[in-house]
This record gives structure tokens, sequence and C-alpha cells, in this order.
């Protein structure tokens, strides 16, 4: 028995990605909570949306790699973000006018702008793949650690390594910077009021004197942003390919339903309930139980509850368990 | 009959866009394009019924259609010599147990009193039940998958005609349609779009993964076919014959020969889901589905069981899915699960069933086979509006980009012309009466 | 439900993981305000012969007029289904008014939207939906200051003076309140503008009969600040007693308009609305 080494294992191959992975899940759930709290439809294009903001921070990032421009320890992906999200909220508010406001001063019902969101999924998804084409890239500076795995060894002399990757703090950090700006901003800011009031009661707010195309231009920067650091982080841990962006819509949809559509904190709690589900049920327990458990009593097969290509079975099984006990999800109520 | 001479010149139009491929591209390119606009159809005959005619919202069509293609293995393939016993059996019955297993721990739920007490019995069940499942279900599935794995390694099929499985892939679609039906729609209020957007990815997830039953990213390929091979046709010497009479080679004529006999097939298929559809629209049951769909909470004041009702529609459309899915992959003579992907087979059928004008069934077959031709000929099309505007760029690293590139602009296309439809003129191509 | 707006057609969809019913805005007549004109003279808000109806509808207010003075309470009553509501909409312009006009304070604003009417200095309570149940009771007030860019604190000062009630669940969510403090923050809510007006429809609307009477205090009280109001009531009885104008409607036409005591005191009124 050796429950140390059992939890440094345990740490390395759940904890730590399952964070890094939350954290990427929770986001792009708040942005397609957003857009459901105040657009009052769910988006199918959001995955699509974090695909083309992260494909112009990645092409910014590689000009600035050209140049020889680099941020030191972090990943030059940084120095480019906010170009990714200038540029991301300049194509979803061209898309905006372009499209959704037209529905939106007919009144149109959600389930229409649902459909409009297919159109503009398609539209995106070929935009993406038409510049940066449909293969996988890879945009951090090389694989770069907090800690590795040998450091770790070394410093405590213990059996199991610790890896940290350096993306997987910087995942860690921006989203808590950038949750807790959101928070600020919908809960103690004018404007963020005016969203939460919008979201609320959109009649009201119109008489209260809330200008509702300025709700909506503030949401979609907001989601756009929100969509193009999801989709960073994503991609400098893992790596980019338009498609795998595309997939990830199940899985934040399945984080913002958990959670209670049109909850901010819901989307959070959704993000990290689905990434813990999906990594702790799909991860090879062997290792672990061989060293939790007393000699000689470990388990023989990989101790494996489901493949990992089930993982969206396992998000959306924790969905349907939700669903059934509470229909509104975890954090009903507590809107935008 | 003005709206008749509209959509009798609309059909017109996608014919003669199939007949310009096949003067201007080949024959066996349009045909192509009409056996697949013929399953387009059927598809999004299946989705406009549960969209158009009831307003449920089902984004899992890739799922039905490959639970289709599925049908087609398990029917048509010869079945796998010593596959059944040496663990078939223990994979049936590790599947018994497991869906015994959740029925036990439903069954708790519904029954015991609510409590500490409840929620134990239901864990010890639901584990036990899986580590039961997983010895027995593991066991069979290692035996089964080491026969003979570079060509089988599954259970195999029941050697039956495949036209036997297009039916049978529709049952399975509604099978499964069934159970997602009974637990989205049954929720206090529905989810289903998120349920079969998940299911979808599942299905094909069991697809990928479960070598036993279909062989996984490895493919089922050489699927028997219920129309003649091509090289046979070219040995018939009274083919070769027939085909010097009309002047063409017999390699052609084989290929185009076999492509009628396809379209024969699905068109018969076509035509009488379509009547089927509209017999159905038009009868009580139809009115009675349009009524609940108009005004849900009157057709429930006056005692109709809208979630039952629901149900029904769901199964079937999604059973009409299966059917195509099933044709399909008799047509391609192979199943490739890595090939299925949500934009092509769900949000396109979605596409052809929103343009063609949803409610309609003649619109969504109409979609169906514009929307396809679209799909297959914006490519070439792009391809060439690629190389004229590059043309004079001379061979740079852009020009080839851009060349490559003009591959994706089939996506872009499909939700340029459904923003288009669903803006000046939301009601589609034929819209509903 | 089906419509003949194709934008307008779910199909019955109810499917709450894609599409969030909630909170959704009801068409407007229009969504840009058009020109205001000079019309002096006249009572201080008056809509003048108005007919209309919601969207392309059949009309609903047959040259229906209702009016209110400076430092006056006036009430539409009438039976259920008589238009009183709408009438009070058409004031406010949240239907199309296809006749007639809509003046206030010497102005014509028939052609401004809702919006605009708040800036002109119209507040407006609507019967339901009158707050947002998810922001705080605090929220909620600065909410209904939203178009003011001076300091509102005053006001604010002034309505948790008006409704202490309020200042003591200021931080609450204004949905865990009682269908009578509901209110309370509704008028304030409305209240947050200064408003030169101040509309109510049906303000008692579901509260019990003790705290009915404690938000006709509250009204009056309102008023004596020296806000003119006019109240859509369906308590009659009561509404007329604190009215110094009534306006019976029956069938979106004025049936009868006199002061409050008048009314009250025609015997037809009383047997026809007021129970004898």
């Amino acid at each position: 028995m050796d429950l140390l080494n059992a939890f440094i294992t345990l740490a390395n191959f759940v904890i730590v990605p399952a964070i890094a992975y939350g954290s990427q899940l929770a986001l792009g759930a708040l942005g397609v909570t957003l857009i459901y709290g105040i657009l009052r439809f769910s988006n199918f294009a959001h995955g699509d949306t974090m695909a083309f903001g992260t494909m112009i921070t990645i092409l910014i990032t590689w000009l600035f790699q050209s140049w020889g421009l680099s941020l030191g320890v972090f990943p030059t992906a940084l120095l480019a973000l906010p170009f990714g999200i200038a540029g991301c909220a300049l194509f979803v508010l061209m898309t905006d006018r372009a499209v959704y406001r037209f529905y939106r001063v007919q009144k149109a019902k959600p389930v229409i702008l649902v459909i409009v969101s297919m159109g503009v999924m398609f539209i995106m998804n070929g935009v993406v793949r038409f510049i940066i084409g449909p293969d996988d890239h890879a945009f951090g500076d090389g694989e770069r650690f907090i800690i590795s795995a040998r450091t770790f060894r070394e410093m405590t002399g213990l059996q199991e390594g610790l890896a940290i990757r350096t993306s997987t703090g910087i995942t860690v950090i921006t989203a808590i910077i950038v949750v807790a700006i959101l928070f600020w901003f919908l809960n103690k800011t004018r404007t963020g009021k005016s969203m939460r009031a919008y979201s609320d009661n959109e009649d009201l707010a119109l008489l209260s004197g809330i200008n509702p195309e300025r709700v909506v231009m503030v949401t979609w920067i907001i989601v756009a942003a929100l969509a193009t650091v999801a989709g960073t982080l994503y991609g400098l841990d893992k790596s980019f390919k338009a498609f795998t962006y595309f997939q990830l819509l199940l899985p934040i949809f399945a984080s913002a339903i958990v959670g209670g559509l049109g909850s901010p904190v819901g989307a959070i709690a959704g993000g990290f309930i689905i990434a813990f589900s999906e990594v702790l049920v799909t991860y090879a327990w062997k290792k672990v139980l061989v060293y939790a458990l007393p000699d000689g009593i470990g388990p023989d097969g990989l101790a494996q509850l489901l493949s990992t290509d089930y993982k969206f079975a396992v998000s959306f099984l924790i969905l349907l368990i939700v669903l059934l006990f509470r229909p509104t999800g975890l954090f009903k109520g507590k809107s935008v | 009959m003005n709206e008749m001479v509209k959509n009798t010149g609309l059909f017109a139009l996608v014919a003669v866009l199939i007949v310009i491929t096949g003067i201007s591209q080949s024959w066996n390119t349009a045909l192509l394009i009409l056996n697949m606009g013929l399953i387009s159809a059927i598809m999004a005959l299946g989705v406009n019924l549960q969209w158009g005619f009831a307003g449920l919202f089902n984004v899992g069509v890739m799922g039905f259609v490959a639970l289709g293609g599925l049908a087609t293995v398990l029917i048509a393939t010869p079945p796998t010599q010593g596959a059944w016993g040496a663990g078939g059996y223990a994979i049936v019955l590790g599947l018994i147990m497991g869906a015994a297993t959740i029925t036990a721990a439903v069954l708790v739920y519904q029954r015991m009193a609510k409590g500490r007490l409840r929620v134990f019995t239901m864990l010890a069940i639901l584990i036990v039940g899986f580590y039961l499942f997983r010895a027995v279900f593991d066991s069979g599935v290692s035996t089964v998958e080491a026969i003979n794995p570079a060509s089988a390694g599954n259970i195999g099929g029941l050697g039956l005609p495949i036209l036997l499985a297009w039916p049978v892939g529709g049952l399975l679609a509604a099978g499964v349609a069934w159970i997602i039906g009974k637990v989205a729609l049954g929720l206090r209020s529905d989810y289903l779009a998120i349920a079969t957007l998940g299911i979808a990815e599942i299905i094909i997830a069991v697809l990928k993964n479960e070598d036993w039953l279909a062989r996984g990213v490895k493919n089922v390929i050489g699927l028997p076919r219920p129309v003649p091979f091509e090289v046979d046709l070219q040995r018939d010497p009274q083919f070769v014959e027939r085909a010097a009479g009309f002047g063409m080679d017999p390699v052609t004529a084989s290929t185009i020969y076999v492509k009628l006999e396809y379209a024969a097939l699905f068109a018969v298929v076509l035509i009488i889901l379509l009547w089927l559809a509209q017999k159905a629209l038009n009868s009580p049951w139809g009115r009675m589905m349009r009524a609940i769909r108009d005004n849900e909470v009157a057709a429930e004041a006056m005692g109709k069981d809208v979630t039952r009702r629901h149900l029904q529609i769901f199964i079937l459309g999604s059973a009409i899915c299966g059917v195509a899915g099933a044709m399909m992959t008799t047509l391609d003579g192979q199943l490739t699960p890595g090939t299925y992907q949500p934009l092509r087979f769900t949000f396109l059928v979605w596409v052809m069933v929103i343009v063609g004008g949803s409610g309609n069934n003649f619109g969504a077959v109409l979609g169906g086979f514009l929307i396809w031709f679209l799909w297959v000929q914006v490519e070439p099309m792009g391809l060439w509006l690629m190389s004229t505007i590059t043309s004079g760029m001379g061979d740079g690293a852009l020009r080839s980009h851009l060349m490559d590139s003009a591959a994706h602009m089939r996506l872009f296309t499909m939700g340029l012309i459904l923003l288009l439809v669903l803006r000046f003129s939301p009601r589609g191509l034929i819209p509903e009466k | 439900m089906s419509s003949s707006n194709p934008y307008q057609d779910d199909r019955g969809n109810k499917d709450r993981s894609i599409a969030n019913p909630a909170g959704q805005g009801s068409p407007m007549p229009r969504s840009k305000s058009g020109k205001v004109s000079s019309a002096p003279g006249g009572p201080f808000l008056i809509g003048e012969n108005m007919t209309g109806g919601y969207g392309k509808g059949p009309d609903i207010l047959h040259d229906c007029t209702i009016s209110v003075e400076r430092g006056e309470i006036a009430v539409i009553v009438g039976p259920n289904g008589a238009g009183k509501s709408t009438a009070m909409k058409a004031v406010f312009g949240m239907l199309e008014v296809r006749s007639g006009r809509v003046l206030l304070d010497g102005e014509d604003i028939t052609q401004l939207t809702p919006q605009d009417r708040v800036v002109k200095g119209m507040g407006f309570v609507p019967q339901t939906s009158n707050i947002f149940t998810s922001l705080t009771v605090e929220e909620n007030l600065e909410m209904g200051a939203f178009i003011r860019t001076d300091d509102f604190r005053d006001t604010m000062a002034q309505v948790y003076d008006l409704f202490p009630i309020l200042k003591e669940k200021r931080r609450q969510p204004a949905g865990e309140l009682s269908g009578g403090q509901r209110q309370q923050v509704a008028v304030g809510r409305a209240l947050m503008t200064k408003p030169k007006v101040l509309m109510l429809d049906e303000p008692t609307a579901g509260v019990s009969p003790i705290v009915m009477d404690e938000l006709f205090d509250r009204i009056i009280e309102v008023a004596r600040t020296g806000i003119p109001i006019l109240m859509v009531e369906q308590n009659a009885r009561q509404a007329l007693e604190i009215a110094d104008k009534g306006f019976v409607l029956v069938q979106g036409r004025n049936a009868f308009t006199d002061t409050g005591k008048a009314l009250m005191a025609d015997p037809e009124v009383r047997r026809s609305f007021l129970g004898g």
C-alpha cells in the first residue's frame, strides 16, 4: 500500500487534466449560456465560433513567432489572444448585423434562431476550413512544464511523477481571471445589470430604457471573447483541429444544461462535473489501485470503466441523470 | 393550379440539373447524384415528419442513419464461423444482464419509498450489475474478436438477402428512437434536441469501438448487393451485345445499368414512403398531429395524449431515417463508421427540409434532391471558380492554398443557402398548405 | 402556435435544451419613433378618440378617450374584456393606434415608441411581469433609473421612504417577495425615472384585500407628491372612491365619464358595474 504514490498518480492523470479540461468546458458553456439567456436560443455555431477565434489567434501567433516575438516562459499565443478576441468579436458582430438582427426585429421564435444558427455554423465551419484547412495545427512553443515528472520525482523522491504543463497552469489561471471579470461585470456594472435585466424580462427592460441592440452587442462581444479564450486554451492544451472544435459542442451543451441553461454559475459547475466524469470514467485505474490497495489484491485488468472513445457517452449519461432528477439543471432560476 | 405548375417546375429544374450533369460530366456521376438524391429525399421525409408535422427537433439523424447501416451488416453478411459458439451467446447474455440491471434499478426507484435505503439499493444493483455485465460481456467479446481478426473478428450476420436489411434498419432505428423518446419526451419539458445530439454520437462511438459488432473502424467491406456486379455483367455476352446495340462499351454500360437498377429500387421505396406520408398527413391521425402542433393546449384539453403522439411520430420519422441509412450502406457496399459526421448526416438533412419546405412532404423530397445535387456539385464548381479567379496569379503558395481550400466551399454554400431561404422564403421552396 | 408570420411559427416546439421561452419580449407597433409635434392646451395626458388593436388584428378600441389632469387620480373601470388595459396600453404606445392621438404636456406623442414615452416622462407599471424577478430589489430600482444620467440616490431614498419594506429587503431577489411587495417594487421601479405621470395597470390584481387597501393608500401618497395617476382597476368601487375622475369602458367604448363621486352616485353605473 502506498497512498502517497497513488494520490500522485491520480493527480497526474486525472485531477490535473480534468481541471484543465473542466476550465475549457466551463468557458465554452458560459458562452452558450449567455446566448441562451439573452438571445434565447442554443447557438449551434458556438463550437465553430471557438474555432474561428482560435484560428485568428493561431495566425497571429505564427506571425509573432516568425517575427521572433515571444513572452518568455509563456506561450506566444497569449500575446496573440487579444487580436484573436478582436477578430472573433468583429466576425460575430458582423454575423449578428447580417443575420440574427433581422430575426430579432421580427421577434422570431427562439427555435427559428436555432435553425438560423445551423446556417451560421455551416458558414463558419466553411470559413475556418477555407482559411486554415481541416488539419491538425499545434501552435504552442513546444512542450513546457511548470513541473516536469522528472523534476518532481527528484524533488520528492517519490516513485511517481507529477507533471504540470505550462499550458495547464495558464488554462486554470486564465479561466479564473476571465470568470472573475465576467461575474464582476454582470453583477456590478450598469451594463452587466442591464444584460441580466434584459435576460429576465425583455419587455420591462425595454420600458426601463435599456437598449436591446446594445445589450445584444455587448453579449456577442463577451461571447466572442469567452469562445476565443476557451478555444485557444483548449488548442494550447491539446491541438487545434476544426472538426474537434465542432465536436466540443456536445460536452459544452451538456455542461451548460447540467448546470441549468442561462445560469453562469451553473455553466462553470457543469463544465467541471462533465470534465471530471469523463476523465474518471474513462481512466484506467490499474496503477492507482495497485498503489492504493494492499499487495496482492490489485486488479488484473486495466480497471477502466469505459473506453476513452465513450467520453461523449459519459457527458451524455451525466446529463440524462441530472435531467431526470432536476429537469431545469442544477442551478435553476439564477439566470444571466 | 399556378402552385402546381411552380412545384412541377422546381422538380423539373432538379431533373434538368441532373441531366446537364450527365451530358457535361458523365452519366455515372449523374446517376450517383440521382441515387444519393433519392436516399437524401427519404431522410428528409423522415425529418420532415418529425419537424414539419410535430415540431420535434431531432438533431441525431446521423445516429439513425448509422443504425440502418449496421442493420445491413447484421442481416446480410455471412455468419462468422464459430463466432456464436465461441462468445456470441455470452455477448447477448451480457447485454441482457446489462438491460436487466438498468430495469431493476428503475424498478427499485419506482417501487421503493424515497430515502437513503433506496439510493443504496439502486447503487448496489447498478455496481454489481455493471461488474457482472462486464465480466460476461468482455469474455464473450474477446473470444469473438479473436476469431480471424484480419478479415472477421465480429459475430457476423445472418446471411439473409440485403433487401431485408432495409426494413430491419428501420426497426432498429425505431427501437432506439423509442428509448430516446420515452426518456426525452417524458421529461417535464422536453429535451429532445440534446438527447438526440448525444445519442447519435454514442451510436457512432459504439459502431467505431465494438469490433465484435461490425468490425469497428476496420470497416465491413464487400457487402452483398441486391443488384448484379458490374464484372458479371461484363462477362455476360447477352449484356455486352445489348450494350453494343446502344453504342456503349461494356464497362460503362454495366456501371450505368447497375446504378439504374439501384435507382429503380430506391425510387420504389421513396414513392411508397411518400405515398404513405401523404396518406398519413391527410388522415385523421395527421390532422390531429397538426392540431397538436398548432395548439397543444387545446389538443390536451380535448383529451389527446400529446406525449404519446409525439413519441409515435418521433419513432416513425427515425425509422424512415434508418431505412434510408440501410439503403445508403447498401449502395456503398460497405460500412465505414469513421465517415459518419454530424454536418453531413444530421445538419445537411435539416438544410434539405428547411430549404424544401418544412411541413410539406413534396418540399422535403425536393430539398433532398436539390441540396444533394449542390452538395456534390459545389465542389467542382468552387474549384473551377477558384482556378478562374487565380489563373492570373501564377503558381504560388497562395494559389495552391486557395485551390486546396476550394473543396471547403460546399459547407459555406450550404450555410448560405439555408440562410438565404430562411430570410427570403422562410416557409421553404414548396410551403406547407 | 402557428400564425401568418412564419418566424413566429415554432411548430409547437417546447424543447428547453435549444429554445428559451422565458422573458421573451412581445412585438411592439413600431421600433422607431416618429415626430413629436406641439399641441398646446387640453388635459395633461390624453388619449383622444383612440381606435386600434394589436398587430394586424381587429380593432379593440373604438373612438375611446382617456385623460388625466395634473394632481389627479383617474381610473379606468369596466367589465372583463372591456378593453381597459388595452386603452392604457394604447396611451403608452404598446398597440397600434389607427386613428386618434395621444397628447402629453402639450405635445403630440402618438408616433413615439414606448421607450421614448418613458423618456418624455411616462411611468408605466404593467399588470404582469412587472419586476425583474432574478434581480435584487435595489437592482430593480436601479434599472428603473436606467435612462437617468444624474445621481438618482435621492429618488431611491424617496422610494424607500414610501415603501419602507423595500429598504429592508433591498438585497433580496425581487422574485422571492410576496405579491404585495412585488407590486411595491414595480411601482417603485416606475417612480425611479421621476415620471411626470404614472400609469398603473391593475396594481391590486391577485393581492389580498388587506394588501389591496395598503396599496391604495400608497398610491394616494404617490399622488400627493404631485404625480398624476392613471390607473386601470378591477375593483371598481374602491377605485372610484379614491378617483378624481372615472372612465367606464364597455366593449372598447366610453360608456360613462365623470368624477369618481358622480359615477358612484349614478344609479345606472351602480346597477351595471358596482353590483347595486
